[in-house]
């Protein structure tokens, strides 16, 4: 069975919530809504405090190449436009509503028939993208329609969509896998016209056998997708990995996919391409896992933008009396909440509740330079050699050792015996590295 | 309401720690342990607890008098540099120099570098050869192993190394020596002259097994270490039988099992990467036999190991890992 070669570990998968269908989530009162949600220039806000909207209506628009439009989640008026934490520990620019019922704007099909003819073109479909706001909801939240958009000269082999979910605990892509497959097929479908590519591979880990019958099925009534079931690695979600995996093709150091041929979505971003082609509708909502080992109820919930953290977590049993961190995202490399009021944003892929005893890291030891983290690193990085000089502030060196190449999966100090912050370390070197970087490109 | 614990990711951790990593290998130890208190009875005990207690101890003061710092006694990695040290010498030592070994170990090539993980010479071989140099009377009179002997004078007698090494010297020929030395049997079992540890092949590659199979070891420096050894010997023996003394004869014999499954796979003095770990094992292969057969001694093991510990930086430097990305397909 297929799977990346270099590096890797495997974290218990504890996907407690594979079971549990999605549940749609209740509106709230009350909803915050970063006015940038996506990973570029942010957003420029079209609405204004007192301002009725609609649900879907637009309140943030893209005015640079790499932005997205963002519509508001929910109808009632808006009452205050101010900053608030949201996963980063930041304080953010949102808009904050006041609900009242669920009015959605009249262009949105809420038909729950499954439209299965592409009618527009590739342009079209790209425009329609934008247009509604779609981005990578795999996490990274990069504007789907920015990568669809193939410079000139360049062209794409394959599409690959990652139904990998190599993080444990989550299980919003796999219930997305088992309830929506047939758009998430449609989804694909638009994106390979828009790409102009015949051939689509949808990679899912063999963890997930219910979602690769279910697809593969499907799929038969599919001209150029096929499903390639994967061996359980993480991170093998991680774009380079999954390409490396299904194709067989390395995404050269400081490289984009693109540049070996190849396009990677999301599962839950060709769904969400579905709806905006065929049924015209925004992104507002998405599936979030509400999940932990001492959450009484843990779900796959389908929940608008803007929805505090909190009222998830209520929805699921309400909060364990052990709580001792809140994760957005996944274990291995998901954010802690500083906050419950953190609202969903299109890049909540879960909502994680570790109890005290799991959320206290062990007392870091010498490095006992046994090499398991070089055996571990993905990338085929020396992450021990990049903390100590992250460490010692040689950034010079730190660069020459491609300290840019660390996608910051954090396998090496999952290994660590030693219990070393390795990441923490790399993290700090790459930011500054990063920063040195640009500004000698400016000059 | 809870105070929520804020770090950065990863918020999961594997399963390894270094107190696992060091009470594996104390469970790979016993075999071998086993078979030298069998062969060499009460002294050998005594030699081991020795040696352990006063690696401990030494690990102990140094931190909390001299350091004074943070003990870490409890991760074992002491016990372990106090069982090879053990292994590493005749079960008739006088007990004062093995307490010397000790400090050695500990003292000097472990902690004056900072500790576990800092130190560039494997501890346990730097405490063996001081003993060497400084007592090289006492550390060569090999007891002729008894079984489960309490006596505490043994009879002394020659190693099968040191048989054939003193043989070839007078001139005999490797076939006229053959009967003055072990079988192939007694040598894997360990009925055979030598250091503690050293003379059961049979019971330190099952400790070998046990460490690779708990992942605490690789594959790759005892096989680069005992196949480049068997090679090269086998080079020889192919070439003049009566002057070099079989490959297989070389595998069990002396400390190469120890060494190999042992002291040369000790993270901290050992390479990283993969392809760095099969140049160690190698290189402390080749000098093995060139000891042994051109050298003044006997045994290289210890030497060979040292020797390429003093390497391991530069290896470490020119065997990095393969980058991803780093061969572009076209
Ligand atoms: S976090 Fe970076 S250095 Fe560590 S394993 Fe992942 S890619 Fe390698
Ligand atoms: S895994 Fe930890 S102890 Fe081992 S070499 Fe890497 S940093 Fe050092």
């Amino acid at each position: 069975m297929r799977t990346f070669k270099k590096g890797g570990v495997h974290p218990n998968e504890n996907k407690i919530s594979q079971t549990k269908s999605i549940e749609i989530l209740p509106i709230p009162q009350k909803v915050y809504i970063p006015i940038t949600q996506h990973l570029g220039a942010p957003s420029t806000l079209v609405v204004k405090k007192g301002d009725s909207i609609k649900t879907g209506q637009l309140i943030a628009k893209s005015e640079s190449f790499i932005c997205a439009n963002n519509h508001s989640s929910v109808s009632g008026k808006i009452s205050k436009i101010d900053n608030f934490i949201d996963a980063s520990g930041y304080k953010k620019p949102c808009i904050v509503v006041d609900v009242e019922g669920d009015e959605w704007i009249d262009s949105i099909d809420k038909s729950l028939e499954i439209k299965k003819d592409i009618t527009l073109s590739s342009g079209e479909i790209i425009q329609k993208i934008k247009e509604m706001g779609i981005v990578g909801l795999g996490g990274a939240c990069f504007p789907t329609h920015v990568k669809l958009m193939l410079p000139e000269g360049k062209k794409a082999d394959y599409l690959i969509i990652n139904g990998v979910e190599c993080e444990p605990y989550l299980t919003s892509d796999h219930r997305m896998m088992l309830e929506k497959g047939e758009e998430i097929l449609i989804g694909t479908s638009i994106l390979m016209k828009a790409l102009n590519v015949d051939n689509a591979i949808i990679g899912i880990e063999n963890n997930k056998k219910d979602a690769i019958n279910h697809l593969t099925e499907l799929s038969k009534n599919y001209k150029g997708i096929k499903i390639e079931s994967l061996k359980v690695k993480y991170p093998q979600g991680g774009e380079k990995q999954l390409i490396k995996a299904l194709t067989n093709r390395e995404v050269p150091s400081g490289k984009l996919p693109l540049d070996v041929g190849c396009v990677v979505d999301n599962v839950g971003t060709a769904f969400a391409v579905y709806e905006a082609v065929q049924k015209n509708k925004p992104l507002f909502e998405r599936v979030v896992t509400v999940t932990g080992k001492s959450v009484k109820e843990p779900k796959n919930l389908m929940v608008r933008m803007g929805t505090p953290v909190n009222y998830l977590i209520e929805k699921a049993g309400g909060l364990p009396e052990d709580t001792g961190k809140i994760i957005s995202g996944g274990p291995m490399m998901g954010k802690a909440l500083t906050s419950l009021d953190v609202p969903v944003v299109k890049g909540t892929s879960g909502i994680l509740l570790m109890k005290k005893s799991e959320s206290k890291r062990n007392k870091e030891q010498n490095c006992i330079r046994c090499g398991k983290c070089v055996v571990a690193c993905p990338m085929g990085l020396e992450p021990y050699l990049l903390a100590a000089l992250s460490e010692h502030k040689n950034y010079e060196e730190l660069e020459k050792h491609h300290i840019m190449d660390c996608i910051e999966c954090g396998s090496c100090q999952f290994t660590c015996p030693s219990f070393r912050p390795l990441l923490d370390n790399l993290r700090l070197g790459k930011n500054k590295v990063g920063q040195i970087i640009r500004k000698r490109r400016k000059k | 309401m809870n105070i929520l614990t804020i770090s950065g990711s990863p918020h999961v951790h594997g399963d390894q720690s270094v107190k696992k990593i060091m009470q594996g290998v104390i469970i790979a130890l016993i075999p071998a342990m086993l078979m030298a208190f069998y062969f060499f009875g009460l002294p050998a005990i005594i030699i081991t607890l020795t040696s352990v207690v006063s690696c401990v101890l030494f690990e102990f003061l140094i931190q909390k008098y001299i350091i004074k710092g943070e003990i870490t006694i409890n991760n074992g990695s002491a016990v372990i540099t106090g069982i090879l040290l053990a292994f590493n010498v005749p079960s008739n030592l006088p007990i004062w120099e093995m307490i010397i070994g000790a400090f050695v170990a500990i003292g000097i090539a472990k902690m004056s570098f900072g500790g576990l993980g800092k130190n560039p010479f494997n501890p346990a071989l730097v405490g063996r050869v001081f003993l060497l140099i400084s007592f090289p009377v006492d550390m060569t009179s090999w007891p002729v192993p008894g079984r489960f002997s309490t006596s505490l004078d043994a009879v002394t007698g020659a190693t099968p190394l040191g048989i054939i090494k003193e043989g070839l010297a007078k001139g005999n020929h490797v076939s006229d020596l053959m009967s003055n030395i072990p079988s192939y049997f007694d040598m894997l079992i360990g009925n055979c002259g030598g250091s503690l540890g050293e003379i059961s092949a049979i019971a330190i590659i099952i400790g070998g097994i046990y460490m690779l199979c708990k992942k605490i070891i690789t594959w790759h420096i005892p096989v680069a270490f005992i196949g480049s050894v068997f090679v090269f010997s086998g080079i020889l023996w192919l070439i003049n039988p009566e002057l070099y003394i079989d490959p297989v004869y070389q595998l069990l014999s002396g400390g190469l099992m120890l060494g190999a499954v042992f002291m040369a796979t000790d993270m901290v003095t050992s390479p990283m990467t993969y392809k760095g770990m099969l140049i160690f094992g190698l290189g402390c292969g080749v000098i093995t036999v060139l000891i042994r057969v051109f050298g003044a001694y006997p045994e290289g093991v210890s030497f060979s190991i040292l020797i390429m510990n003093a390497f391991v930086p530069m290896i470490n430097k020119a065997f990095k890992p393969k980058l991803f990305g780093e061969t572009v397909k076209k």
